[in-house]
């Protein structure tokens, strides 16, 4: 199947939820958030949220807990930088395309 | 009597250019300063953007274009240089934004005046590219333009020396406003932004196609690519067409992708492109009285190159002596390369010469290519059918 039915003749899309496809795909190490030190969790009060802020792809929820969509979570270690209470880790991802390589 | 940057404003003007930007360069600058007269006066409806660059000009043509208006630039030499990341662009977003381009050779070392250097330096870039011979072609082939670039969606870029038309003058006629609306339709951009139904445009593609969110298989950046170079192959019969249905509304037909002059019975042809075919048609001239077949065959459109019909044209030449006033360092003139290549795989066997003149404004006359002609002449028994280089016509 050719690409011609899509009838666009320059660069186009639509700027919706999943248009550039699962980036969640190009991540090689994923986010774990510590609910024992997350600010929000542990206060249980809506507060901090500096990774919801932070995060280039807003795939980190404004609530409690704090839930990521891994769909389209690229990994880029942003939230584990920012979180003044150091409750993120980055985890690699068991299955990337590295490990298959070794 | 106009100037050919006088007849490019015009050509402007009857097509109902709704956005131009450019910056002055010479020589050039007459056609901002008659467009700029032209939108104070009211005399054309549109905007005229001042900018700092040409690398800006061009932007904001693109710009506009996207946005469903008819754009206009115009500049030479190094301002063309400076647009070269633009002029990319324009061609990838497929977008008809129409250029004048009076031709001048580039520094170093600094030279105002002409040679064709600059828009054959850009080539690559994906634009049509159409030389004019003399002012009454300006003024036409931008309206021609137009409707081309309007039909293929691919920019178009309205070549033209300077200094030997851009500051001299011709008669010309200029067509009326009714005769120019009958034959150029409105602009339709095939980008639509829409706040209702809001489109990201020519965002980051990446090589393979993918799916995007309803689910179509997309471009991606090869299908893309694909696609310009397809316009352009296919839009030498628009051009074609577009130039007949010129001849039709105003009696002036540009039904050909290069101009023929006695080719019937040549079986020697000289080529040339831009205001250098008018010099070549008097050597014509000059060596049919000493009892030579010759010919002219001045290039018109350079991109798409008419492969198949200069092949088809040429077949028969016993000698082809190709003159470029632009030389593709290290190799040869381009016209001569793209001659070549047109001809490889027919049944052509003629012997071709290519010589390099006219760089920085050098006069060429038409005895010196009497002369080049004479000399090619010499060889042609040699059995030597091509050269590696070209011969230059200079005093070194």
């Amino acid at each position: 199947m050719g690409t011609r039915d899509c009838q666009h003749i320059c660069g186009e899309s639509s700027p919706t939820v999943g248009e550039a496809g699962k980036t969640g795909e190009w991540r090689d190490s994923f986010p774990v958030i510590d609910q024992e030190k997350c600010l929000p969790a542990r206060q249980n009060k809506a507060s901090c949220f500096l990774c919801w802020l932070y995060c280039p792809d807003a795939v980190m929820s404004r609530t409690i807990p704090i839930q990521i969509n891994m769909e389209y979570c690229k990994g880029c270690g942003i939230c584990a930088q920012i979180c003044p209470a150091h409750a993120i880790t980055m985890i690699r991802e068991q299955e990337s395309c590295l490990d298959q390589m070794e | 009597m106009l100037d050919g940057n006088h007849a490019a404003a015009e050509g402007v003007r009857l097509s109902r250019a709704q956005v131009i930007a450019a910056y002055p360069i010479t020589p050039q600058s007459p056609v901002t300063e008659k467009l700029s007269e032209f939108v104070e006066g009211r005399e054309l409806e549109a905007q005229y953007i001042a900018v700092e660059s040409e690398h800006s000009a061009l932007a904001v043509c693109t710009s506009a274009s996207t946005v469903g208006a008819r754009t206009f630039t115009a500049t030479s030499s190094h301002g063309l240089a400076y647009m070269h990341e633009m002029l990319h662009w324009a061609a990838g977003a497929r977008l008809p934004v129409v250029l004048a381009c009076v031709n001048r050779a580039i520094g170093a070392p600094w030279n105002v005046l002409n040679d064709q250097q600059d828009s054959i330096s850009q080539r690559d870039t994906g634009w049509i590219q159409i030389y004019a011979r003399n002012n009454q072609e300006i003024l036409d082939s931008i309206i021609q333009a137009y409707k081309i670039a309007e039909s293929v969606y691919v920019p178009v870029m309205v070549c033209y020396d300077g200094y030997v038309l851009s500051h001299t003058e011709m008669p010309v006629d200029v067509p009326p406003q009714e005769a120019v609306d009958r034959f150029l339709p409105r602009y339709k951009p095939h980008t639509i932004l829409d706040p209702a139904n809001p489109k990201n445009y020519n965002l980051v593609t990446l090589a393979n196609p993918r799916i995007n969110a309803e689910g179509v298989l997309c471009h991606g950046y090869m299908e893309l690519r694909y696609l310009l170079q397809e316009a352009l192959q296919n839009s030498r019969d628009t051009i074609v067409k577009v130039g007949r249905e010129f001849g039709e509304v105003f009696d002036r037909s540009y039904a050909n992708m290069f101009w023929e002059d006695r080719l019937d019975d040549a079986d020697i042809v000289i080529v040339a492109m831009g205001s250098l075919a008018m010099e070549a048609i008097v050597a014509a001239d000059m060596l049919r009285e000493g009892g030579h077949k010759v010919g002219v065959l001045g290039l018109r459109v350079f991109r798409p190159f008419p492969k198949a019909d200069v092949a088809k044209t040429l077949e028969k030449s016993r000698l082809i002596v190709v003159f470029d006033k632009n030389i593709s360092y290290g190799l040869e003139g381009a016209t001569c390369s793209e001659i070549k290549s047109a001809l490889y795989g027919s049944s052509a066997r003629a012997v071709i010469r290519n010589f390099v003149v006219g760089l920085g404004g050098r006069d060429v006359k038409a005895r010196e290519m009497v002369d080049a002609v004479n000399k090619s002449l010499l060889s042609v028994n040699d059995g030597d059918l091509n050269r590696e280089y070209p011969e230059w016509i200079c005093a070194i």
